[in-house]
């Protein structure tokens, strides 16, 4: 459903992606793993909007969304998370969940101003998806709280619900459980599990290797901006140019 | 989902009754007038707390909106047309004005964006003073007439030349500008507001345009400041370049601040107190300002948050301290 | 032509003044990330403690110059302490308050102190010579000059010093300066006292050139805002450079298409300038 040609992007000159073109298939959990700053997360953004490729393309269901603003890339069916928690820390949980859901409302100026019955309608549905989100996310009991009342985990979890919210068909997730305890890595696993079980397709930014094996069907590897490996966790696994990568580093420097 | 507790809501309704029944008990004019006047200011500072307060965008052109609004009025009026369709018209006039103002400024963002908007305020501010076949220059214009007579339904014939007509005119905006922000602040469009002033890059990644939100916000605010200008027009009777400039933003900013941000009683409360503060420091003559600027400084460094800030956090305080004894009360018992 | 020349030569002495007080602004802004908007204000009390050393005391020219910069470089450091410092990790818009608050409180002052009406110092160097076909006073000569030489100066002490080092390294990056043990509190007192100090420079050399009053401060503040913002905050090449260009334009603009004018042309230019580069034009990436 999501193909990627070619992308690559230059920080004043220096290349972060390099000629990295993969496909993600409806359905699977697709794991891009790779050292830091091998550009994993600068190909997030080359996906997303956030950056422009420096070179390459990118497409969602056939259709190119090269160049579109990430506002725009989400109404093709596409959501993110970042790597470090991002929410809306001023507000409550559950007005950082109605927020992800106003794309796919028609509440505008007019209709707020005028409390119209199509305002009703879209404020309800906004409300009820926030409830339906909460209760997924085990989070019921903490819809009135402010963020910085949340614990770590809490964060990871309602940062993935935010993205939830207009029901993407793809979600993006970049680092999901960074900073989190083996125990609450495997909740957050279980929760990722389960949204790809509901039908959405999950595309994961790790580096716990332990927990992305067990996790992903199928694997990219980058390094130093460039694709070196792709296949199956096993495969990854005996992958010569990926253990080096990850052991040696330099010789490929 | 966003309601709030009946005592404060019987609060409100006391202020209001209060309000409506005021003129029974200004018999000074000068006081009236003070009065009038914060109501006007307190509409433009409700305006720049959306942009402002909501939305996190520092625009500091809101002086020249007002600014277009009284000299849209004050244009218009000299002209022969009626207040009643001049004042719309000047308020659609500084969202017109605003539109290239919006679509080059909002293109910058946090220190730049307040620069920028500050330089759109001090021409408007300029050309004031110097466009003088059309605005009077440094004398600006005066004489303008008080708005026409209408005839209402039920209730007969309005004149509007008197003091008390014009206070329910500007409390009826002042009413109507809270009643529109209420709504606005308090849905999910509200919300995206404040994503866009606490998260921007979140926002625009859960589907938010952030442009165009800004841009929305930006001119509503302009919208509502012109009609606080244009009524300043009748009220006063006169405008001059001084409707129009950066002295009038910095006062709004301070009724804001002040009053507490982001918060729709913060700005009415900030708009009546301080000029009210200002009058009683009168006495002080030329130290008046010395004394305001001091305590300006004061004030935003022990109540960053402003009156109504502060008034939450001793609720909180108070809160908190009831939930420790009873938790202690328990403790003994237990 | 001479009427060109003469606006150039206006326009680089005005642009002198704006380049010495972005630079002072430029360091606050950049390095403290305070949008000291009473920059201006301070300015102006410079030019009257001048005047007072000066008229009201009898003191020379330079002296006086002397005591002004030193007693606006205690009054910054005051400022810094009682006004800024408290305000430290609160959003930008409360510093802008305070800020304003400031400016408020320093034209006030100036007001109950020196009156309304504008005062100039005698002009200590009144001699005028011709120079290309234009009439130059020593004085404005005497500004350009010494807008160079502190320019000079400043670049040195910031290239060349172990202090400016150490400023530099605290606008780069404020949290590893502290972590490597410099007392960024210390460096902040320091540069605003430059930046007080260099303002009541400027206002020293320009007090017999044009009357000094309490509102002056205002708009000058404003261009010193506009010239550190097109210049990229923090950016003291920028700054320089922002302080002539904007110079040039009034000057230019103000000769030849409407006085009245003249200052609508460079609050003009900093918006066309920056909707073309948001972040001006030596800005960094982000703000
Ligand atoms: N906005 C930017 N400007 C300049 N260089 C950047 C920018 N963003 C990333 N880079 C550089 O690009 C390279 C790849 O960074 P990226 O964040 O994509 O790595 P990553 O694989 O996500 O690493 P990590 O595992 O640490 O998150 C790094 O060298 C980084 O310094
Ligand atoms: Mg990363």
């Amino acid at each position: 459903m999501f193909l990627a040609k070619s992308l690559t992007k230059l920080f004043d000159g220096l290349a972060a992606v390099q000629d990295v073109s993969f496909e993600i298939k409806q359905g699977e959990i697709l794991a891009i793993i790779g050292p830091n700053g091998a550009g994993k997360s600068t190909l997030f953004n080359m996906m997303t909007g956030t950056f422009k490729p420096t070179s390459g393309l990118v497409f969602m269901d056939g259709h190119n969304i090269t160049g579109l603003k990430p506002y725009r890339i989400v109404t093709k069916g596409m959501a993110r998370t970042f790597q470090t928690t991002s929410l809306f820390d001023q507000l409550r949980v559950i007005d950082n969940l109605m927020i992800g859901y106003k794309w796919r409302t028609g509440l505008g100026f007019w209709n707020t101003l005028l409390h119209t019955p199509k305002w009703k309608a879209y404020q309800t549905e906004a409300f009820l998806r926030a409830m339906e989100i909460l209760e997924f996310l085990g989070l019921t009991d903490k819809s009135e709280f402010f963020i910085p009342a949340l614990s770590q985990e809490e964060q990871k979890r309602l940062a993935i619900g935010i993205a939830m919210m207009g029901k993407p068909r793809m979600l993006l997730l970049d680092e999901p459980t960074g900073g989190l305890i083996q125990e609450e890595t495997d909740r957050i696993t279980r929760l990722i599990q389960r949204i790809r079980d509901q039908g959405t397709t999950v595309c994961i930014i790790e580096h716990k290797m332990q927990m992305i094996m067990g996790l992903a069907d199928r694997i990219v590897v980058l390094n130093y901006g460039k694709k070196i490996a792709e296949g199956s966790p096993e495969e990854i696994k005996s992958n010569q140019a990926v253990i080096e990568a990850y052991l040696g580093g330099e010789v490929h420097a | 989902m966003f309601t709030k507790p009946i005592h404060i809501k019987l609060f409100f309704l006391a202020v209001l009754i209060a309000a409506l029944l005021l003129p029974l008990f200004i018999s000074d004019a000068y006081m009236f007038q003070v009065v009038i006047m914060s109501i006007l200011f307190a509409i433009a500072t409700c305006a720049m707390n959306l942009i402002i307060g909501f939305t996190g965008q520092a625009s500091l052109a809101h002086g020249a909106f007002f600014g277009i609004g009284a000299y849209g009025v004050a244009i218009l009026t000299k002209a022969g047309v009626s207040f009643w369709l001049a004042l719309p018209a000047a308020a659609v006039m500084a969202v017109l004005i605003g539109l290239p103002v919006g679509l080059i400024s909002l293109r910058t963002r946090g220190h730049y964006f307040a620069i920028v908007t500050l330089c759109f305020g001090v021409i408007m501010w300029i050309v004031a003073g110097n466009w003088i076949e059309l605005t009077g220059g440094e004398n600006g214009i005066f004489g303008i007439a008080p708005p026409g007579d209408i005839l209402v339904p039920l209730i007969g014939r309005i004149d509007f030349s008197s003091q008390a007509a014009q206070y329910y005119l500007a409390l009826a905006f002042l009413l109507l500008t809270l009643w529109a922000l209420y709504r606005i602040v308090y849905s999910v469009f509200g919300l995206t507001f404040m994503a866009v002033r606490n998260n921007e890059a979140l926002a625009d990644a859960v589907g938010i345009n952030t442009f165009t939100t800004k841009l929305i916000s930006f001119e509503a605010a302009n919208f509502i400041a012109a009609l606080a200008g244009g009524l300043y027009a009748i009220v006063i009777g006169a405008v001059s370049p001084s409707a129009a400039g950066y002295g009038l933003t910095f006062n709004f900013l301070i009724y804001l601040i002040l009053g507490g941000i982001a918060t729709l009683s913060g700005s009415v409360i900030g708009a009546f107190a301080i000029p009210i503060l200002m009058e009683s420091l009168q006495f002080l003559q030329d130290y008046q300002l010395l004394i305001f600027g001091a305590l300006l400084v004061v004030v935003i460094i022990y109540f960053p948050m402003g009156f109504v800030g502060g008034l939450r956090r001793l609720n909180q305080i108070i809160a908190d301290r009831r939930r420790r004894k009873k938790s202690e009360a328990v403790h003994v018992s237990g | 032509m001479e009427l060109f020349l003469q606006q150039v030569f206006n326009g680089i002495m005005f642009g002198s003044t704006y380049a010495i007080v972005a630079l002072g602004l430029t360091l606050v802004m950049g390095i403290l990330n305070i949008p000291n908007f009473a920059h201006g204000h301070l300015y102006m009390l410079g030019g009257y403690v001048t005047y007072f050393f000066f008229a009201t005391l009898g003191l020379g020219f330079w002296l006086s110059l002397l005591a002004s910069m030193i007693i606006l470089g205690m009054v910054g450091v005051v400022m810094e302490r009682v006004v800024f410092r408290p305000l430290t990790g609160q959003p930008p818009i409360n510093d802008f308050i305070a800020a304003i608050g400031s400016l408020v409180f320093l034209e006030a002052f100036a007001l109950a102190v020196w009156g309304p009406q504008g005062l100039r110092i005698t002009n200590p160097y009144p001699e005028t010579f011709q120079f290309l076909g234009i009439t130059m006073t020593v004085q404005r000569v005497l500004v350009i000059v010494a807008a160079a030489a502190l320019i000079v100066g400043l670049h040195f002490f910031m290239k060349k010093t172990v202090l400016g080092a150490t400023i530099e390294a605290v606008a780069q990056n404020r949290e590893g300066a502290m972590l490597t043990g410099i007392n960024v509190n210390r460096v902040s007192a320091i540069t605003f006292a430059i930046s007080t100090a260099t303002a009541a420079l400027a206002a020293s050399f320009l007090s017999p050139i044009f009357m000094l009053s309490p509102s002056m401060g205002a708009i000058l503040g404003m261009k010193a805002f506009i010239i550190v913002i097109l210049g990229g905050l923090g950016s003291i090449p920028g700054a320089i450079l922002g302080g002539y260009i904007l110079g040039l334009i009034e000057a230019l603009g103000g000769g030849y298409v409407s006085a009245a004018y003249k200052n609508v042309f460079a609050f003009g230019a900093l918006i066309l300038i920056l909707s073309i580069k948001p972040t001006g034009l030596f800005g960094k990436k982000e703000a």
